[in-house]
């Protein structure tokens, strides 16, 4: 097995309520920069909640209760005095279902870099053709910019949501389920996306099949009921798995 | 008996409800324009009263009301709004919040005549501002926020979360999220609210007597502290306290009174229609 690349996250001990419910246990996990993770298994193992502790999203809920560190680049990002819209600049999200916000197909990429701040107008249009570049939508809507962006086909409306990520020039970038509203063709697509943003993004998924798990996963982590019970690249995990649990997801026998 | 006779009796007796409803509405506008049309010409609505009101025109009324609704907007807007956003975006459910809401929906339910003491023992003599203007548009105000605040409330929660968490998920701050996106999109809830409230403020009578309506002042006011004449006071006045008024004075006032309300009716349905049609989800 080759050497991982120095990890960009790291779970150290990582447990997390829900009031009673304990949504990850004792969960540790390095997470690999430039390069997809995907992060699968049954429902309510943990995986959403996963993916929003890095980017604090799951501070907007009231009533958790968290134990144990996530860390950024070494800094562990629940430290007192982080700025947290300044880290979730950093680390970007697509969610499940495509949510344009209301307005246009430009409003919509150039949001975040408005709201922190970016007002050049030939900055913004190289953000806007960057980001719409490299979520493979650029072509499709070059011409539809000023459209209402509830107007693109639901697989435009999911590319525009990550070119709305991507419009930060974030670091990370977090998918939750991605593709469960598109079909094959678009799915197509953003995955065909992602491989190309690996080079420069460090990239976790939820994806929304052990199918597309192993299709897209440099490394791939397995959970179950809170609990992270396997870690490996994806070749291995996908065709070699240790763990008999682990083995049993992958090949269909529960899940 | 036949069933299908029994599904046409319950129709009828539906219409029937409907029609009610809608009848006394009818008749009472047809009056006041019928009656009261006679009454409108270009000195009644520019002049001055004359002759103890007998004579002239309602322009004190008119713009002492005007006044009043704008005052009442500039008061009861930023707080209702301000305290609807509060509630809605950044309060947790505690006995507080519980307790202001509990408040809000009595406040809804006080008789008008109560906010009219309670403007007179407030801003009248606490305040020292006097029966004036200023006095009368806090007065009611405040009798207008409960709606304010309901109507705003409930626009900014049929919001979708989903928006608040993308635009936190950008790096929006909480109040960048509900500036750029909650906002304009409750935006018309918010503005019927606004409209429904100042359409009763705009009519009431209660609330004004105490706190800034004169009796008989053909004169326009100079300052916020002054007094004014207003037009359901006026209306009120007319009909009960001046012998041998005419008729079609009366219903001439009446008539100013409803179009000018129902013409802000129309403004608001006009307005919501209007960012109906821009609204994108």
């Amino acid at each position: 097995m080759e050497s991982p690349p120095a990890p960009k996250i790291r779970f150290e001990h990582v447990t997390y309520r829900y009031g009673d419910k304990v949504a990850l246990r004792d969960v540790s996990l390095a997470i690999p920069a430039r390069a997809i993770t995907a992060v699968f298994g049954p429902a309510g193992g943990g995986k959403s909640t996963l993916l929003r502790l890095i980017n604090r999203l799951n501070d907007l809920i009231e009533g958790v209760e968290m134990s144990g560190r996530v860390l950024l680049d070494g800094q562990d990002i629940y430290a007192s005095g982080v700025d947290v819209a300044a880290l979730r600049r950093r680390v970007g999200m697509v969610f499940a279902l495509p949510l344009p916000l209301p307005g246009t197909v430009r409003q919509n990429v150039l949001y975040g870099p408005k709201l922190a701040g970016v007002r050049d107008p030939v900055r913004l249009d190289e953000i806007l053709i960057r980001s719409l570049t490299q979520a493979a939508l650029w072509e499709e809507v070059k011409d539809r910019l000023d459209d209402p962006a509830v107007a693109l086909s639901g697989g435009q409306q999911q590319r525009l949501c990550i070119a709305r990520s991507l419009a930060l020039e974030p670091e990370v970038l977090l998918l939750d389920e991605p593709t469960s509203g598109l079909d094959p063709i678009s799915t197509g697509k953003v995955e065909a996306s992602l491989q190309e943003l690996k080079k420069d993004y460090t990239i976790v998924i939820v994806p929304h099949s052990v199918q597309q798990a192993a299709r897209v996963a440099d490394y791939a982590a397995f959970f179950l009921m809170g609990e992270l019970v396997e870690h490996r690249t994806g070749n291995e995990i996908f065709t070699t798995p240790r763990d008999q649990r682990t083995e049993d997801y992958v090949t269909g026998r529960f899940g | 008996m036949n069933r299908y006779l029994v599904q046409k009796l319950g129709f009828a007796l539906l219409t029937v409800t409907a029609l009610v409803v809608v009848l006394p509405i009818l008749f009472l506008i047809g009056v006041i324009v019928v009656r009261g049309l006679g009454a409108i010409s270009w000195e009644f609505l520019t002049a001055m009263p004359r002759n103890g009101m007998k004579e002239g025109g309602i322009l004190p009324a008119i713009v002492g009301t005007v006044l009043l609704t704008l005052g009442t907007a500039l008061a009861a807007i930023p707080v209702g709004v301000g305290g609807a956003i509060y509630l809605s975006e950044y309060a947790r459910d505690t006995w507080l919040t519980r307790a202001i809401r509990l408040a809000i929906i009595n406040l809804a339910g006080i008789p008008s005549v109560v906010y009219g003491l309670f403007g007179l023992g407030l801003f009248v003599l606490f305040l020292h501002l006097g029966t004036s203007i200023v006095a009368g548009s806090l007065t009611l105000a405040i009798m207008t926020l409960p709606t304010i605040i309901s109507a705003a409330e409930e626009a900014l929660r049929a919001v979708p979360t989903e928006f608040r968490t993308v635009s936190a998920s950008l790096g929006g701050t909480r109040w960048q999220g509900i500036r750029h996106i909650v906002l304009p999109q409750a935006l018309p809830g918010i503005i019927t609210g606004i409209i429904l409230g100042l359409l009763r403020a705009a009519g009431e009578t209660a609330p004004i007597l105490f706190t800034v309506a004169a009796f008989y002042l053909p004169r326009l006011p100079r300052s916020p502290l002054d007094e004014t004449m207003a037009l359901p006071y006026h209306l009120y006045v007319i009909s009960t306290q001046v012998p041998g008024m005419p008729l079609d004075v009366q219903y001439g006032t009446a008539l100013v009174l409803l179009v000018l309300v129902l013409s802000l009716n129309v403004v608001a349905t006009m307005i919501r229609g209007y960012f109906r049609r821009r609204r994108q989800w």
